[in-house]
């Protein structure tokens, strides 16, 4: 079984045609991340105004941990949805079984998705980093390497929700369309993505520390309150990561095999 | 040596075939196999598992029992060495909206792995007068021209297995016929063995050297036009499919 990178090539262009056909799918992508940045960051520009972080330099320490968690989320979730948009298309404009059954192997569709929502971050969430720099003083490519780590532990727990969200697609048919939508936010309270994870009842914080973002997200804090890369954190969150990713892929493939036995692939439509 | 001997045997042979939901079988059992440069029809009425069979074989429905093997190869086991030689065409597929016909096909063919595509593409616009809307988009496109584009996406590999659900389904007569005209090319120039499931009988006795009929996923009757013609004494397939639908089989004298 050969990987073609051809292969992956015509998937990613095919995405990229749609895009560029489209300045409605572009504005959305860069839409939302705009809004969120903005709400939360004239927000925290508002309290720190107002004097309620009083600690010397606890505000503005406050703020860019604020802005930062800001930024990391939107990576997160737009991770994730750029990869089950793209997989989306395909069954909005009922063209699944054409790929299905060219010689297009899973491994290189999902290869094709993930580049899908690498190119969507760059074109969604770029902007506004640098956004953030010119609103708000906040420079996310200063954490440099932390960054990098940050972004790596993001992208496979994006990744894998993706997967697991385009697997029950695939079984169950754009019925579980909302999924795209709404099942990333399940990680939001949970994750510690605006507060510590101390701030959580003590009986779920264990379940915050199954989820990778939760590590990202006190990584992010040690590193902006600290000053310390807490590079124990990030891979214990690696580590959870390949775990979850294996199980996504094992997910989607039991999946897909369930959709072929219910004869679910050829249903799919707008 | 098992693969070169199973190899030069039919492009085609399922054996023992079945899908059943909830325990109610919906096709099956069925045995047939189809050789190169053959096009066998696959007929029935609305609900008779002939989008389901043609699933299979695609490797998109999971059989509930049987064999499908595609050049040799078994689906189930090994589909990716045949799906490079095979493609398919229905109308309840369809191809995105918003790429334009030039760039469709693009795509398809670098899945594919075609070779000089430029080259193809232009061929594939020629033999099926799809230049004048090469580069509009696909959604745009009136019924017909859709028709010849989701053609065109089917020989973009010059597949030597070609499943057809329905090809000429809502298309005018002229362009219906033009359709077949193309597809019997394709047949004859690159020894393509096609399995065709229509409802239009004309176009069945136009192009199938066999019909395979199928009644409620069940195979009931295997022969040329000409002999089922025969044997049910009726003129045209038409009358012998509706002696089959509605279980008026008294002529069927084997």
């Amino acid at each position: 079984m050969n990987f073609s990178f051809k292969r992956v090539g015509a998937m990613v262009l095919r995405y990229a045609y749609l895009l560029r056909a489209s300045r409605t799918r572009v504005l959305d992508i860069i839409y939302w991340p705009t809004i969120q940045l903005l709400t939360w960051g004239f927000l925290q520009t508002y309290l720190v105004r107002a004097g309620a972080l009083a600690a010397p330099g606890g505000a503005a320490q406050a703020a860019g941990t604020l802005i930062g968690a800001i930024l990391l989320w939107d990576i997160l979730l737009r991770g994730q949805q750029g990869f089950c948009f793209s997989f989306i298309e395909e069954m909005w404009s009922r063209n699944l079984p054409n790929i299905l059954m060219s010689p297009l192997r899973p491994v290189e569709f999902v290869s094709a998705l993930v580049a899908m929502s690498l190119i969507r971050l760059v074109v969604g969430v770029f902007p506004v980093t640098i956004m953030a720099i010119l609103f708000f003083g906040f420079n996310l490519w200063a954490l440099g390497i932390a960054f990098a780590a940050f972004f790596v532990v993001l992208m496979f727990f994006a990744w894998s929700v993706g997967l697991l969200v385009s697997g029950i697609l695939l079984r169950f048919g754009l019925g579980a369309e909302n999924l795209v939508w709404s099942l990333m936010f399940f990680v939001q309270p949970l994750g510690a993505v605006y507060y510590p994870v101390t701030t959580l009842p003590n009986w779920l914080q264990p379940f915050s520390w199954m989820l990778p973002p939760t590590y990202v997200f006190e990584g992010l804090r040690g590193v902006l309150i600290d000053h310390v890369i807490r590079w124990d954190l990030l891979a214990q969150g690696l580590a959870i990561d390949v775990f979850l990713f294996a199980a996504a892929s094992a997910a989607f493939g039991l999946l897909l095999q369930s959709a072929r036995r219910a004869g679910t692939l050829l249903q799919t439509g707008e | 040596m098992l693969q070169t001997a199973l190899a030069s045997g039919p492009t085609l042979a399922v054996a023992g075939l079945s899908k059943s939901y909830d325990n109610r079988r919906v096709v099956g059992p069925l045995d047939f196999s189809l050789d190169a440069g053959s096009v066998t029809g696959l007929l029935g009425g609305n609900g008779a598992g002939k989008t389901t069979t043609i699933g299979m074989v695609m490797g998109l429905i999971e059989p509930t029992e049987g064999s499908i093997h595609v050049f040799g190869c078994d689906i189930a086991r090994n589909r990716y060495g045949a799906l490079g030689r095979m493609n398919f065409e229905s109308p309840y597929v369809d191809m995105p909206h918003r790429l334009t016909v030039r760039q469709n096909l693009r795509v398809f063919g670098m899945l594919y792995d075609v070779d000089d595509l430029d080259a193809k593409i232009e061929q594939l616009a020629k033999d099926l007068a799809l230049g004048d809307f090469l580069d509009r988009q696909t959604g745009r496109l009136s019924t017909g021209q859709k028709t010849r584009v989701a053609i065109a996406k089917s020989l973009i590999n010059d597949p030597q297995l070609l499943l057809l659900d329905e090809p000429t389904a809502s298309l005018d007569p002229d362009t219906a016929d033009w359709v077949r005209a193309r597809l019997e090319t394709h047949r004859r120039t690159h020894n393509c063995a096609i399995l065709l499931a229509s409802h239009n009988m004309n176009e069945v006795e136009r192009l199938c050297d066999r019909v395979l009929m199928l009644k409620d996923g069940a195979l009931v009757d295997d022969d040329s036009p000409a002999n089922l013609l025969a044997r049910y004494g009726r003129d045209t397939l038409e009358e012998v499919f509706l002696d089959i639908a509605r279980g008026r089989v008294d002529g069927a004298a084997a």
